[in-house]
C-alpha cells in the first residue's frame, strides 16, 4: 500500500504542475496582440462594402488618349516608377487590346471598336484569388470585410509565386529600386523597394478616408465602383441593365471587375 | 608535463589579445545621443503614447499599427488622453518628426539599428534636396 500512496502523490504533483501551464500559455498567446491601452477603429468617413466591385463602361472610351489620364492618376498617387525597359515595368492599371484582355472571347472577325480601342485592365480582386493561395508568407490576402485582395508589402519576400499564379498578369515585380524612377513623389503614400511584388489595391487607402478610387474619379463616370453584394448599389444596377463580360471567367477565379461592352462610341449615343 | 610555463604564457597572451578591444576602448564610449525635436513635434507637446513607452516600444507600436491598418483596415487609434490619431508612419509620425537625420538616425546609428522603414516610407524631402 505504500506504493499506491507514492503513486498518488506523484500524480497529484504532475496534475498541479499541469494547472500552471494555462497562465503561461495565455501569456504567450496574448503576445503580439494589439496595443492594450489604445482603441483602434475605422475612420468615420470610411467607405465600406461587403464586396467591392467595379464596372467599366468600355463604350465611353474611344482611344488610348481616353485611358491615359486614368492610368496617370493612379500612377501618380501610388508612386509608380516609369522604366524605359519594358521588362521592368510596374503596372497597377494599364491598357491592353481586346484579344489580350479577353483571349477566350476573341473572334476572327471583330467589330471595329473592340478591335481597335484598348481596354483598361487591372487587378480583378477575384473572389477566389489564386495569388492568395500561392503566397507562402500570406503577404497577399483577401480582406474578408470587403473582398479586396491586398498586399502587405512588408511581408513580401519576392518569390513571385503570385505572379505565376495570377492569370491576368496583374502583378509586377520590382527588379530595381524604384526610388529614382518615380517621376513625381507622393509623400502620403509609401513607395516599394527592390525585390517586392506589387499590384492594384483598389485604393484601399482612399476608401478608408471616404474617397473613391483614383481611376474612378478620373474616369468622368465611365468607371463605376460599388458594393456587388448590395442589390441596390450603382454597380448592381449597371450590371442589371447592361450586358457585361469579365476576364477569363472560365478559370473560375470570379473577378470583381466587369466590362460593359458593345462599343461603337458616337454611333451608340445617337441611337440611344 | 613540463610545459606549464609555456601553457600559462600562452593563456596570458591569449587573454590579453582576447580582451584587447575592451581595455583599448575603455573610456572612449560615444556619448549617448540626444534626439532633436523638430519645431512641429515640440509644438504638438505629446506623442501618441507617453514618452517612456515610445522610447522603448516604438518599433512594437509600429509593427502593431502595420497589422491593424493593412490587415484589419482599422486606421484610427484613440489614446488614453482621448486624442485620435491616424496610425501611419508616413502621415502621422513623420508629419511631426520631419527631421529624420537628427531624430531617428541619431539613436539608430548609436544602437547600430538599421530599420528599413525609409526604403518605402519616404522621409522628409527637405533633407534630400
Amino acid at each position: 500500500m505504500e506504493d499506491s500512496r507514492r503513486t498518488f502523490l506523484k500524480l497529484a504533483g504532475v496534475a498541479a504542475l499541469g494547472l500552471t501551464t494555462k497562465p503561461v500559455l495565455d501569456a504567450y498567446a496574448s503576445g503580439g496582440g494589439k496595443a492594450p491601452d489604445a482603441l483602434v477603429k475605422r475612420g468615420e468617413k470610411a467607405l465600406t462594402a461587403k464586396h467591392w466591385g467595379m464596372v467599366i463602361d468600355t463604350r465611353r472610351f474611344t482611344s488610348q488618349a481616353d485611358l491615359d489620364p486614368i492610368i496617370a492618376a493612379c500612377d501618380k498617387i501610388h508612386n509608380i516608377p516609369k522604366y524605359e525597359n519594358k521588362k521592368h515595368e510596374i503596372k497597377w492599371i494599364w491598357s491592353a487590346p481586346y484579344h489580350n484582355a479577353f483571349p477566350d472571347k476573341s473572334n476572327k472577325y471583330m467589330d471595329e471598336h473592340s478591335h481597335y480601342v484598348p481596354f483598361l485592365v487591372l487587378c480583378n480582386h477575384c473572389e477566389n484569388p489564386p495569388c492568395v493561395r500561392a503566397c507562402p508568407t500570406k503577404a497577399t490576402f483577401k480582406r474578408e470585410s470587403d473582398g479586396i485582395v491586398l498586399m502587405d508589402f512588408h511581408r513580401c519576400i519576392g518569390c513571385r509565386f503570385c505572379m505565376a499564379a495570377c492569370p491576368f498578369g496583374a502583378r509586377s515585380f520590382n527588379f530595381r529600386d524604384p526610388q529614382e524612377f518615380i517621376p513625381e513623389i507622393n509623400l502620403k503614400f509609401p513607395r516599394r523597394m527592390k525585390g517586392v511584388v506589387e499590384k492594384c489595391n483598389f485604393c484601399a487607402e482612399r476608401l478608408a478616408v471616404g474617397k473613391m478610387p483614383a481611376c474612378v474619379e478620373a474616369s468622368n463616370g465611365a468607371i463605376a465602383f460599388g458594393d456587388l453584394n448590395d442589390p441596390d448599389s450603382n454597380v448592381r444596377h449597371l450590371l442589371h441593365e447592361n450586358y457585361t463580360i469579365r476576364r477569363k471567367q472560365s478559370l473560375g477565379t470570379e473577378p470583381s471587375v466587369y466590362y460593359i461592352v458593345g462599343g461603337g462610341g458616337e454611333e451608340e449615343e445617337t441611337h440611344g | 608535463m613540463n610545459d606549464k610555463g609555456k601553457i600559462i604564457t600562452g593563456l596570458v597572451i591569449f587573454f590579453i589579445i582576447f580582451t584587447f578591444p575592451f581595455w583599448y576602448n575603455r573610456g572612449k564610449a560615444a556619448p549617448v545621443p540626444e534626439p532633436v525635436m523638430s519645431p512641429i513635434a515640440k509644438k504638438a507637446g505629446a506623442c501618441v503614447r507617453d514618452k517612456a513607452y515610445i522610447k522603448a516600444e516604438h518599433m512594437q507600436l509600429l509593427d502593431d499599427w502595420r497589422d491593424t491598418v493593412v490587415r484589419d483596415g482599422m486606421r484610427k487609434m484613440t489614446n488614453k488622453q482621448g486624442q485620435e490619431f491616424e496610425m501611419s508612419l508616413s502621415n502621422t509620425c513623420l508629419e511631426c518628426h520631419d527631421n529624420k537625420t537628427e531624430f531617428c538616425d541619431r539613436c539608430h546609428d548609436y544602437a547600430s539599428a538599421r530599420p528599413y522603414c525609409w526604403d518605402c516610407h519616404i522621409d522628409n524631402p527637405k533633407e534630400k534636396k
